[in-house]
Order: C-alpha cells, then sequence, then structure tokens
C-alpha cells in the first residue's frame, strides 16, 4: 500500500501531541480556577431583594451598629437577619410613606417574612460560626470588606476554601483588638504583623490545629 | 480493532456518565436537604423553617418565676433596685454603656438626651432622661419601657437579652447622675479636665 503521508507531514503528527497535551493542561487550570473568578463566585454582584437597603445609608449616614439589626453575630453562628419589625422600629415613624418602603410595611402587617436573597453562602458542607470569629478579634470588614460603603450589598471575597485558609494559616496579618471588632474604620497599623503576633498570643488563637480539615468540614 | 473501538467507546461514555453525575452529587453536596438558619421552605404553611414554642409550653429553664427580673415589679409596684441577681459593679455598667449605645442612642442619643442620629432625620423626639420626671422615674420603669416598649416606641425585647435590659438601666441611672455629679465631689484630676 502506498504511503498515504509524505514524511515531511511528521512535524504535524509530532506538534499535535505537544497541541492536545498543552489543550488538556490548559483545560485543567481552566477548571481549577474558574471558581476564582469574580463572575462564578460572585464576588462585587448585587443581587435582587425585595427591598433596595442600604448599608452605606444607614451604617454611615446614622452612625447604626451592626448588631442593632445583627443580633445574634456575638452570640451564634449565624449573624441574624434582622426581622421586618426591626426595620419598622423606625420606619413606622419615618419615611412611613415611602413606595420603596411598601414590601417591608406589608409584610409587618401580615406577619410573613420578608425574603431576602442570600449574598453570601457557603456549601452545606462547610461550617462557619460567627461568633468565635468575633470573640477572637476578626473584624467584620475584613471578610465582607467595606459594608458602610456598599449602596447594595455585595461579597468582597470568594469564601473559597483557600481564602479560609490564608487567614487560618496566619491570623496575625488580619486579627485586631476586640473592642474594634465592629469598627468600620479600622485599617491595620503599620506594625500590623508584630501587634497581630501579641494579640494572637493574648486570645488564645490555636493557630497550630486551624488548618485541620475537620475544623470547617466536621 | 473494532472490538479495541467498542472498548474506548464504552470508556468514554462511562467516563461522561460519571462526570455528569459528578457534577449533580457535587450540586447535592452544596445545597443539602438539610435546613439552614431561617431557610425557606414548603414543608410548614408559614413558610418559616424556624418553629417557635408549642403555645402553653415553657422549655426548660424558661419558666419566669422572678417577676422582680423578668417583669421590673415587685409586687405589682415599678421596682426601684436592681434584682439580686443581678450584681451592681462596674462590669455592669460597662456593659449597659455598650448597650447603650448600639440600642439606644441612635434615638436617645450618647448623653441621653433625646437628640440621637435618627431624631435628627426627623424621628418624633423622645423625653431627655434628664427631665425631673424621669430621674426619679424607678429603675423598674426603664426596664419595663424596654421590655414592653412605651407609645410611639417598640419594645426591644427580641433584641436585647433581660441581663443587658438592666444593664442599660443601671447606665441611663450613671447618665442621669453624671449630669448631676456633685463639682467638689471628683477626685482632682478630673476637675482639672473640666473647663
Ligand atoms: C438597619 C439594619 C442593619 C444594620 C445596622 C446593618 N445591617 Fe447588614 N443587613 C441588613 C439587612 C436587612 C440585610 C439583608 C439585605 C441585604 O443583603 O442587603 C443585611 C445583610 C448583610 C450582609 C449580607 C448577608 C447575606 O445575604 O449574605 C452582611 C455581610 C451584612 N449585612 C453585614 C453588616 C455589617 C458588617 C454591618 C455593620 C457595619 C451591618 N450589616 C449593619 C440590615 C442591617
Ligand atoms: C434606626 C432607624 C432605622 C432602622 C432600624 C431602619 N431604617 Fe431605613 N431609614 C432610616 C432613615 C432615617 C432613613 C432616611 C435616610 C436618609 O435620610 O438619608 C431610612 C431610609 C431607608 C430607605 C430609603 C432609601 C435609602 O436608603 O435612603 C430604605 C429602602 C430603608 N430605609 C429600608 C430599611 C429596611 C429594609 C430596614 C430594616 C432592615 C430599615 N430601613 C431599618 C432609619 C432606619
Ligand atoms: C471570618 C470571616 C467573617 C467575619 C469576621 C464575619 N463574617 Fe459574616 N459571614 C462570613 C461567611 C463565610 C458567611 C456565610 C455563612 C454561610 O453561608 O453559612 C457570612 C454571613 C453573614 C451574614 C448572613 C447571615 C449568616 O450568618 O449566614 C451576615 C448578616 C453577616 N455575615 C454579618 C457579619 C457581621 C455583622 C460581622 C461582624 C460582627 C461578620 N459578619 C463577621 C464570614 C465572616
Ligand atoms: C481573617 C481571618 C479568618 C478568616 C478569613 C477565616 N477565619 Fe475561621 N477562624 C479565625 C480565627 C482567628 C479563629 C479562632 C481560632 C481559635 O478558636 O483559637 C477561627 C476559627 C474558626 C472556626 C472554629 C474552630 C473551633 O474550634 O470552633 C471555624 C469552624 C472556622 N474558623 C471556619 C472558617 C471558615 C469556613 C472560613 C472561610 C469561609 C474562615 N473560618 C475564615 C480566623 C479566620
Ligand atoms: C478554614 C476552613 C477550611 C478548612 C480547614 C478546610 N476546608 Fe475544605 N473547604 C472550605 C470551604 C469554605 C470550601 C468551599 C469552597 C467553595 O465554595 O467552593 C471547602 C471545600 C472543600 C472541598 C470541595 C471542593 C469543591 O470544589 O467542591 C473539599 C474536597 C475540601 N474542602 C477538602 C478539604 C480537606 C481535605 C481539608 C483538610 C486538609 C480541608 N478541606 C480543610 C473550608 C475549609
Ligand atoms: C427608634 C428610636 C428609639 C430607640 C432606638 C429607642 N427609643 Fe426610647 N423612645 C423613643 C421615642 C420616640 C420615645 C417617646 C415615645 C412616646 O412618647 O410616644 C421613647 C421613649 C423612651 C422612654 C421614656 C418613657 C417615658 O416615661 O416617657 C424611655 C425610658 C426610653 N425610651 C428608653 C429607651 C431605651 C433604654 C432604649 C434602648 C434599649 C431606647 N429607648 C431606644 C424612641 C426610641
Amino acid at each position: 500500500m502506498a504511503q498515504v503521508f509524505h514524511r515531511s507531514i511528521n512535524w504535524v503528527a509530532k506538534f499535535s501531541i505537544i497541541a492536545i497535551l498543552g489543550l488538556v493542561g490548559g483545560l485543567f487550570s481552566v477548571l481549577l480556577n474558574i471558581n476564582r473568578l469574580d463572575y462564578v463566585s460572585g464576588v462585587g454582584v448585587a443581587r435582587d431583594q425585595p427591598v433596595p437597603f442600604s448599608h452605606k445609608h444607614h451604617v454611615t449616614g446614622m452612625g447604626l451598629d451592626c448588631r442593632y439589626c445583627h443580633t445574634s453575630v456575638e452570640t451564634s453562628a449565624f449573624a441574624g437577619i434582622p426581622p421586618v419589625e426591626t426595620c419598622m422600629t423606625c420606619h413606622s415613624l419615618i419615611w412611613t410613606e415611602a413606595p420603596l418602603l411598601e414590601p417591608v410595611r406589608a409584610a409587618f402587617r401580615d406577619d410573613v417574612p420578608l425574603q431576602w436573597t442570600r449574598v453570601h453562602d457557603l456549601p452545606d458542607f462547610v461550617y462557619f460560626k460567627h461568633n468565635i470569629h468575633v470573640s477572637k478579634g476578626i473584624g467584620c470588614t475584613t471578610c465582607h470588606g467595606a459594608v458602610d460603603q456598599m449602596p447594595l450589598m455585595k461579597k468582597a471575597e470568594t469564601l473559597n476554601m483557600e481564602w479560609c485558609l490564608s487567614c487560618h494559616r496566619n491570623p496575625a496579618q488580619f486579627i485586631r483588638p476586640r473592642d474594634r471588632v465592629f469598627d468600620v474604620n479600622w485599617t491595620p497599623p503599620a506594625d500590623q504583623e508584630l501587634r497581630g503576633q501579641q494579640l494572637v498570643k493574648d486570645y488564645n488563637v490555636r493557630v497550630s490545629q486551624l488548618t485541620d480539615c475537620s475544623v470547617c468540614h466536621l | 480493532m473494532n472490538r479495541a473501538l467498542m472498548h474506548v467507546i464504552q470508556l468514554m461514555v462511562l467516563c461522561g456518565a460519571l462526570l455528569v453525575s459528578g457534577c449533580d452529587l457535587r450540586q447535592r453536596m452544596y445545597d443539602q436537604p438539610k435546613y439552614e438558619a431561617h431557610e425557606a421552605t414548603t414543608f410548614f404553611d408559614n413558610g418559616l423553617t424556624s418553629r417557635g414554642p408549642i403555645e402553653g409550653t415553657i422549655a426548660r429553664g424558661q419558666l419566669r418565676l422572678d417577676a422582680h427580673l423578668f417583669t421590673g415589679k415587685v409586687n405589682g409596684e415599678l421596682a426601684t433596685v436592681l434584682p439580686p441577681s443581678i450584681p451592681f459593679g462596674k462590669d455592669l455598667l460597662e456593659r449597659g454603656h455598650e448597650r447603650f449605645d448600639i440600642y439606644c442612642s441612635p434615638c436617645h442619643g450618647r448623653t441621653g438626651e433625646g437628640n440621637g442620629m435618627i431624631v435628627q432625620r426627623g424621628l418624633k423626639q423622645p423625653p431627655s432622661f434628664h427631665e425631673a420626671r424621669l430621674r426619679e422615674a424607678a429603675i423598674g420603669h426603664y426596664f419595663e419601657v424596654m421590655t414592653n416598649g412605651f407609645g410611639a416606641m417598640y419594645s426591644y425585647a427580641s433584641r436585647v437579652p433581660v441581663e443587658d435590659r438592666w444593664a442599660i438601666a443601671a447606665y441611663v441611672r450613671a447618665l442621669q447622675f453624671s449630669q448631676r455629679a456633685d463639682f467638689d465631689k471628683l477626685p482632682a484630676q478630673d476637675q482639672g479636665q473640666l473647663p
């Protein structure tokens, strides 16, 4: 049988082997990194909400503390989303006619909950607790970004495992004094690394165990 | 040759099936049948997963027998002292200070004059804690107002636990005292700081 391909075509065969390897490798790294894309992880994306609630107005404009609404953040795993009754403590007296707030008034009248869309939502196989982080000096803005500047709530971090571990390996870079946890204006001082190490000691942070799988996956 | 091809195709179909079911399994692991806090459900009529206590039942440790502690009243009269189970001290006042700033200062202001940020935005102005009537009111009155609300003010019972409500009441007393403190009784270093 006569040769179908000429000898000089051999490079195509060689090239295609390399190209296929490259393609497979490329595909693999795309799959590995796809979760890191903001588009996939939802960083910086505002969700549709029944009421366009603005943290910027309520936190920066009025100086409300996070705990006025997120009442259980110091004591339980769940930070707590305020019931409409909390909104009505003010909005029964102020901005009482605003059409924007009609869903709040309707929910209060009919005694049904308002359905907010979750912005942060870890997979169900990850166990996260607010209370331990707050009591060991990790501030809200470290994980949630500049909430006080958000007209609509957005995720500031990917919340993937790599991100959790970047702190669990070395919390000293992020830890702050307990009385500044709710302070939205806190920024790390120039000697954060030094002060952080001191705080990690003072608050008995068990750094050596923090990367154990069982800490987050039980 | 043909059999080899068949094997390859079978293998590819198997891999594909695994990949697809893997995605599905992964999705099911991400959103498991268990409910997270406040998740919506179709199981109960009102759509809530959080269940309240059944009417007429009392959870262990929730039988509120101590009227002084839980209602701010002794024999039906507003209490004039803290309940015995709330020890008075610096810790209590510091706790009260922190909680007052979180839950009360938006309307009543940090000093209790009734000129908080929300009032400046147009909310009905509450009375100043430094007027004679409120200075003379029993401490139980403050507890009662926080627990049941007062006029236009809503109840804070669901947001501020009982112990913290007493701490706030004690702190309001301290605020009232601070506005009328006797200058001569201040330590020398504090006297120097006043204009
Ligand atoms: C006046 C009440 C109020 C105050 C004060 C407040 N929040 Fe919120 N917060 C809400 C409401 C309502 C939502 C749900 C709607 C939304 O996602 O925007 C929310 C949502 C959030 C979420 C997103 C929850 C999710 O869906 O994943 C975060 C994070 C958050 N708040 C952090 C904070 C921090 C940090 C502070 C203090 C600096 C704060 N909030 C102060 C009412 C409040
Ligand atoms: C402590 C008082 C207080 C509470 C609690 C409160 N608000 Fe407001 N809210 C205000 C005031 C005051 C304004 C007017 C804003 C201004 O003057 O800039 C306002 C304005 C708004 C507006 C109008 C648009 C804007 O952002 O300016 C919306 C919507 C709103 N609030 C939603 C809510 C919701 C939803 C809740 C409950 C989670 C809530 N508020 C709880 C005081 C409050
Ligand atoms: C160590 C990082 C971290 C810190 C610090 C932190 N959060 Fe969160 N927060 C998260 C994560 C992760 C979630 C998503 C939890 C989930 O899906 O189960 C979340 C969710 C929330 C939610 C939605 C309700 C919930 O609990 O799922 C609110 C509200 C919230 N955080 C408010 C706060 C406030 C207020 C503070 C400061 C006191 C704070 N967070 C501090 C990481 C953090
Ligand atoms: C900015 C730093 C920081 C980030 C980000 C962070 N953590 Fe933590 N985490 C800590 C510190 C500090 C502790 C306290 C350790 C201790 O108990 O001594 C902690 C403790 C925990 C604990 C409790 C351990 C126990 O023994 O109870 C869990 C669970 C946990 N983290 C889960 C997470 C998850 C899940 C994420 C990512 C979504 C995360 N953390 C992100 C700093 C962080
Ligand atoms: C600090 C908390 C933390 C620790 C410690 C931790 N994980 Fe995770 N893990 C997470 C979070 C958060 C996610 C979810 C990431 C996401 O949303 O895709 C996750 C996801 C995973 C996944 C699923 C990945 C996927 O894409 O579906 C596996 C598998 C996993 N972790 C294994 C481990 C193993 C093995 C260890 C111990 C070496 C470990 N984890 C330790 C927080 C943690
Ligand atoms: C949303 C604004 C708001 C907040 C927050 C608030 N109050 Fe009030 N409060 C009012 C208003 C308005 C009145 C006047 C009510 C009336 O006369 O109808 C009032 C009245 C009072 C009175 C006077 C009762 C009397 O005898 O005249 C006391 C005491 C009081 N509040 C205590 C508190 C305490 C303690 C807190 C914190 C837990 C608090 N309030 C938080 C708005 C508020």
